[in-house]
């Protein structure tokens, strides 16, 4: 299983290395450049400014150099932040990101799963039906839509939370980025859960469990859900990198001083180094969730297990 | 299952008509500025529908006009990915094989890749705000899904008697893939095309929210959506409009597509 898991992680160079490569080439053929303001620089000023970054050297040398830099996990200085290192401003930022990312994805499967599985054990009443067609408009609508109406409702008009002007530490700032990320993995976590659910408990050894004179709930908990689980774990990977990445929005939304918007805005002024580190950050993550979710699914079944 | 594709059609038909006939329908264009009425909340007076926003432009106008941008967008941009998935998947799944494992490893390992990344880093290729670029960008991640999907059918279909006939009778690879596969995946193809364009529309608002889409003069719901935020303490039909409308656009389509795949899918698998 250990060298199992390392040759995983392994695999996932070549992906990261496509990653890196494609987008440092594609975002410096991208027009205009990190020195570009409103008043021109005079031509000395701006050259010596890309001597200075190494801007001046042909493409091949700057991607050797920048390789190089990231052997020894330096991300380069950011070229619109002066004075600050990507890797600082990043680590400035992802705390904040983290926590409301992985706070999201937690509340996404502890409730989610749940509803599903009371949703396909009452398959019939009205309270699951109303719950699933609720979920799939959960499913439909995106974070930058439900997370301004749901400031506007809870931080306006009925001010339970507070919102705009974070202050660090503030636990009730927090609670409405949370709802809006946790809630399409919520309602895709359910509907999953549901569909998944239902299946099993049609299987013969559920029945055979039924017979021998178990309760229901027995059934459920103890027969059914962790094979039902099988296909909502695999889900934990991509739900995860969906919070990454909505978390951009979310920060947008809400004022949050995540490492979020230094994508965006370096992407604006063609911060290379930034955005680069930004996606490199981003995408090791992710794909490290999306493996972790393959490795926790050969645990629940047995039968993908890989020798 | 007929009734939701009904009433998905009827609220996608009236939002077109709507779009299309907007220029029409009011005196405003979606930038022209009315300086008597600045965040003016939606009134007849005026004939501001949907009130305007602190520029004085009319939100009826803008929305609309966001609408067209919306719909065209996402079914020029459907259309190219779901040819370009539809070749790629077929081509794959028939001959199979290195040409499949060489085709398909490239799908897997641009899946693995975020494509908000994806979609950010090539919309930076272009100048702002060009339709072009967005265009390319949501294209160009928008056919994974399908080529996989298709390849998936192809692999079925190529095992079966009369694509034997076919080959039997002499006709080329390229004739069997136009005329014998492609036809036979066309059901799958429709329904996963339709929650393709609910997915394009969410990216470019999503990329003008974040302002890398759509600049002004023109507007997208997405930008729209973000100006309506800053302002919703004070002028809240300034957000609610845009993200109306959004909404009803991408429930529409998702509850017709869904209905779509319960109806062709099953037909097929």
């Amino acid at each position: 299983m250990l060298a199992y898991t390392l040759r995983r992680i392994v695999g996932l160079l070549p992906t990261l290395f496509v990653l890196i490569t494609l987008s440092f080439f594609i975002i410096r053929l991208a027009p205009g450049g990190p020195f570009d303001q409103e008043q021109a620089l005079a031509p000395e000023i701006r050259a010596n400014l890309e001597a200075a970054y190494g801007l001046d050297q042909p493409l091949p040398v700057q991607y050797g150099r920048y390789l190089a830099g990231l052997a020894q996990g330096d991300l380069g200085p950011s070229l619109r932040f002066k004075d600050f290192r990507v890797t600082e401003l990043i680590a400035s930022g992802l705390p904040l990101s983290l926590t409301i990312g992985l706070a999201a994805a937690a509340l996404a499967f502890l409730i989610g799963v749940p509803l599903g599985a009371w949703a396909a054990w009452r398959r019939d009443s009205a309270g699951a039906r109303t719950l699933m067609n609720l979920s799939l408009l959960g499913v439909v609508l995106p974070g930058f839509v439900v997370g301004p109406l749901l400031a506007l409702l809870f931080g306006v008009y009925w001010p339970i939370f507070r919102v705009g002007g974070y202050e660090p530490g503030e636990v009730s700032f927090l609670v409405l980025p949370v709802i809006t990320l946790a809630l399409p993995v919520t309602a895709y976590v359910a509907r999953l859960t549901r569909d998944s659910m239902r299946e099993v408990l049609q299987a013969n050894y559920i029945r055979t469990a039924r017979a021998k004179g178990l309760g229901s709930r027995v059934v459920l908990l103890r027969h059914a859900l962790r094979p039902a689980l099988v296909p909502v774990v695999s889900y934990l990977g991509p739900a995860v990198a969906f919070v990454i990445t909505g978390s951009l929005v979310v920060e947008a939304v809400f004022g949050l001083p995540g490492s979020g918007r230094y994508l965006v805005q370096g992407a604006i002024d063609r911060d290379y180094t930034l955005v680069m580190g930004m996606i490199l950050v981003y995408g090791a993550f992710t794909l490290l969730c999306n493996l972790l979710a393959d490795l926790v699914y050969g645990w629940l079944d047995p039968r993908v297990r890989v020798a | 299952m007929t009734t939701r594709i009904r009433a998905a059609l009827i609220v996608l038909g009236l939002l077109t008509l709507l779009a299309l006939a907007a220029p029409l329908l009011t005196p405003w264009s979606h930038a022209t500025l009315d300086w008597q009425n600045l965040a003016a909340p939606p009134q007849l007076a005026a004939s501001h529908w949907f009130g305007t926003d602190r520029l004085g432009r009319d939100l009826f106008a803008r929305g609309m006009q966001a609408l067209r941008i919306s719909l065209a967008l996402g079914l020029l941009a459907t259309l190219v990915s779901v040819c370009i998935g539809v070749a790629w998947g077929a081509t794959a799944g028939y001959l199979g094989g290195r040409v499949d494992a060489a085709m398909m490893r490239f799908v897997d390992i641009v899946y693995a890749l975020p494509y908000v990344f994806i979609v950010i880093i090539l919309s930076t290729l272009f100048p702002r705000g060009s339709l072009a670029a967005l265009f390319i960008a949501i294209g160009a991640v928008g056919w994974l899904t399908m080529a996989r999907i298709v390849r998936g059918q192809t692999l079925v279909l190529r095992r079966r008697e009369f694509i034997d006939a076919a080959v039997a009778g002499g006709v080329r690879t390229s004739g069997i893939l136009w005329r014998h596969i492609v036809p036979n995946v066309m059901g799958t193809v429709i329904a996963y095309g339709t929650l393709t364009i609910p997915q394009v529309i969410l990216f470019e608002s999503f990329l003008s929210f974040l302002g890398l889409g759509v600049q002004e003069p023109f507007a997208s719901l997405g930008s729209l959506i973000n100006e309506g935020a800053q302002e919703m303490e004070s002028s809240p039909w300034m957000l609610l409009v845009p993200a109306g409308l959004l909404m009803a656009l991408l429930v529409a389509f998702n509850a017709l597509g869904d209905a779509l795949r319960a109806r062709l899918g099953s037909a097929n698998d």
